[in-house]
């Protein structure tokens, strides 16, 4: 293993993606993947990339991951530049990716296990034990034999975990670990991450992933990147404490009727800070960032001036998801403007 | 409810065999060796399919036996079924051959859009410390073994039923295994260019090596001689050592029992085996520039993974 501190290290990283069909014939369209994100991860933490679709995570891990050249700037693993250094960067890597069907499906959960194994260059005594050690670990040492094709969602990315880690590597990166699992797989594929990084602390981790919680309960330090541009980078304690001299409320209202004016909007009440509304098919959700509990009359004044009652109100501490709308100014689950249609509310 | 398969018993595992040989410390020492040898396992789990062993026996026996059956017969209504005539065993043993020609041609490429399309796991390769070139040619390898079983039965089918004259007297046995070696170096430089190519393609990738090894079919040799071409298309078919590998298989199996045309007259088994060597020495080193090239190109589009969903 390198002597560096840093296990992962980016500089100025930009990423324009040529796309066919540009307006005019010949003239090529670009899209900014990534904007100049510059990165530093320490070895041994457990570093968390927060953003939502098509911010650029996905890119920044194929970049450190081998797969694909960035177009300006450096980018470092374990000290190694991965565009020159491309096969000693990948001794030392591993990526599992989240919702993965893929797989050889007509070899058994070992023999898969097996061959990946021995790309990497392991012994079979040294195979045989961690296979054993992490077939158990993760509850699928008795699906051993199966086939890949007659794995379950859940199990397979079970199986990608072992492949990910059982090369020991000095960094892991898990692109959307957890997408498309079940709540117990889940939780299961989160132990996993905490015990391995508990055992292995000179090991490094890089998770990308759109689920707040995730970030929060895994992550040491964490970046919010949103459009190709790393937005912040600090722990998530810190983060959420940026966010102490504001009061956040949620609120259940019923369905909000649109504004008679630009100016009639829940933003103009003053003493609100931020909101974001999202809509159900029987009522709307408020996410209300207040500069102080006062606030709070003149805004369920506002509402109900709109034909919308009150359906239930709770006062929240500070979470990432918060923090992500007062830098990105739209919740994760959104794609542009403030409510995912453009329309002010 | 999901069908699981059986489960195979403990010490069954089919990998017994390239386990003893990635253990030899030689192999372990070496990503290439290692890569190359995992390539040729996974291939062989991939098209040989035990899993139905009915499909296998179709695939590997039936089908070639079943395509030269269609040349005898057009080849027997033409002639009034001369198939004594040395031009038959020409014919006859070209067309069984050229079933490797189709299978190294193709058998890389057609890896290359497997791993990506079909099993979705390029990511997961190529983010490992495999040899890329040597883990194709494994791939490829495991082609070539089906097409070689194919070839051997389609050619003792030939010997038993249409009395093609290979005996043990006419093989040049020296010269057999020189062809071979050279024959298969050669070819599976081409097609790993073939195969690197095929990274920068998209949906069509799969068609590379069939389009390639068809197009070839007609300017090898495989089913007539070079000299019933336009000498334009005669030169065509010299610049590639699929023509000149066919030539020397059936000089070693044939031997004297070979009709010889204008064209190879001038030349002897040591010339023809030397253009071999230097083409395959030739394409190797062009094989190497491409892959680095065609990777690198594939880094820099971002479609080593690339998942079309054709």
């Amino acid at each position: 293993m390198s002597s560096t501190p840093l296990a992962i290290e980016t500089h100025d990283v930009r990423r324009i993606y040529k796309i066919r069909g540009g307006k005019r014939k010949g003239e090529a369209k670009t899209l900014i993947a990534l904007d100049g994100v510059s990165l530093e991860v320490p070895r041994g933490e457990l570093f968390g990339l927060l953003g939502p679709n098509g911010a650029g995570k996905t890119t920044l891990i194929k970049i450190l991951a081998t797969l694909l050249l960035p177009s300006s700037g450096t980018a470092k693993v374990d000290g190694l530049d991965v565009t020159t250094q491309t096969q000693e960067v990948r001794r030392r890597i591993s990526m599992v990716s989240g919702g993965e069907t893929s797989g050889f499906g007509l070899l058994t959960v070992e023999e898969n296990l097996w061959m990946f194994a021995r790309f990497y260059g392991l012994d079979n005594k040294t195979i045989k034990s961690r296979l054993a050690e992490m077939m158990q670990m993760v509850g699928i040492y008795d699906r051993r034999s199966t086939k890949i094709s007659d794995l379950s969602t859940g199990l397979r990315q079970k199986m990608n975990f072992i492949r990910g880690f059982i090369s020991d590597p000095s960094v892991v990166f898990l692109d959307e670990p957890t997408l498309g699992l079940d709540v117990t797989a889940a939780r299961d594929v989160r132990g996993f991450v905490k015990d391995w990084m508990a055992q292995n602390p000179d090991r490094t981790l890089l998770l990308t992933t759109h689920y707040m919680a995730e970030a929060d309960e895994l992550c040491d330090r964490l970046a919010i990147i949103d459009r190709g541009k790393t937005l912040i980078c600090d722990t998530p304690e810190n983060l959420k404490r940026r966010l102490q001299s504001e009061t956040i409320f949620h609120l259940k209202i019923q369905p909000l009727r649109k504004p008679t004016s630009p100016e009639n909007v829940v933003e103009a009440v003053p003493g609100v800070r931020s909101v974001t509304i999202a809509d159900q098919t029987d009522f709307s959700e408020l996410r209300l960032s207040l500069q102080g509990e006062e606030a709070l009359p003149a805004v369920l004044s506002h509402l109900s001036g709109r034909g919308s009652g009150l359906l239930s109100l709770e006062k929240r501490e500070p979470t990432l998801e918060d923090v992500f709308i007062q830098l990105v100014g739209r919740r994760l689950d959104e794609d542009t403007n403030l409510n995912g249609t453009g329309e002010e509310r | 409810m999901t069908t699981l398969s059986p489960v195979r018993p403990e010490g069954e595992r089919p990998m017994g065999f390239a386990d003893r040989l990635l253990s030899l410390p030689f192999v372990q020492r070496s990503d290439a060796l290692r890569s190359f040898i995992l390539g040729a396992w996974l291939g062989w789990q991939i098209e040989s399919n035990w899993a139905d062993p009915l499909l296998f026996a179709v695939y590997s026996f039936a089908r070639p036996i079943a395509s030269v059956m269609i040349l005898v017969v057009m080849y027997s209504v033409i002639t009034d079924g001369a198939t004594q005539q040395p031009i038959f065993a020409y014919i006859y043993l070209g067309n069984a051959l050229y079933i490797i020609v189709g299978g190294v041609l193709g058998g890389i490429s057609w890896a290359v859009i497997d791993d990506r399309e079909h099993y979705r796991t390029a990511k997961q390769l190529y983010t490992s410390p495999l040899v890329g070139y040597a883990y194709l040619c494994g791939r490829g390898a495991a082609r070539l073994l089906i097409g070689a079983i194919s070839t051997i039965i389609v050619t003792v089918f030939g010997v038993l039923l249409f009395g093609i004259p290979i005996t043990i007297g006419s093989i040049d046995l020296p010269f057999l295994i020189a062809s071979i070696m050279l024959g298969l170096t050669s070819l599976s430089g081409l097609g790993l260019i073939i195969g690197a190519i095929s990274f920068q393609l998209g949906r069509n990738a799969w068609q590379a090596g069939e389009l390639i090894s068809g197009a070839l079919y007609l300017f090898t040799g495989a089913l007539f001689p070079l000299d019933i071409l336009p000498p334009v298309l005669r030169e065509i078919g010299l610049i590639f050592p699929a023509t000149y590998w066919l030539e020397a298989m059936r000089r070693a199996l044939l031997g004297t029992n070979m009709i010889g045309f204008p064209t190879f007259a001038a030349l002897d088994n040591t010339a023809i085996a030397f253009i071999l060597l230097i083409m395959s020495v030739g394409l190797w080193v062009s094989a190497a520039f491409v892959y680095r090239w065609s990777m690198r190109q594939a880094r820099e589009k971002g479609v080593i993974d690339l998942e079309t969903n054709y």
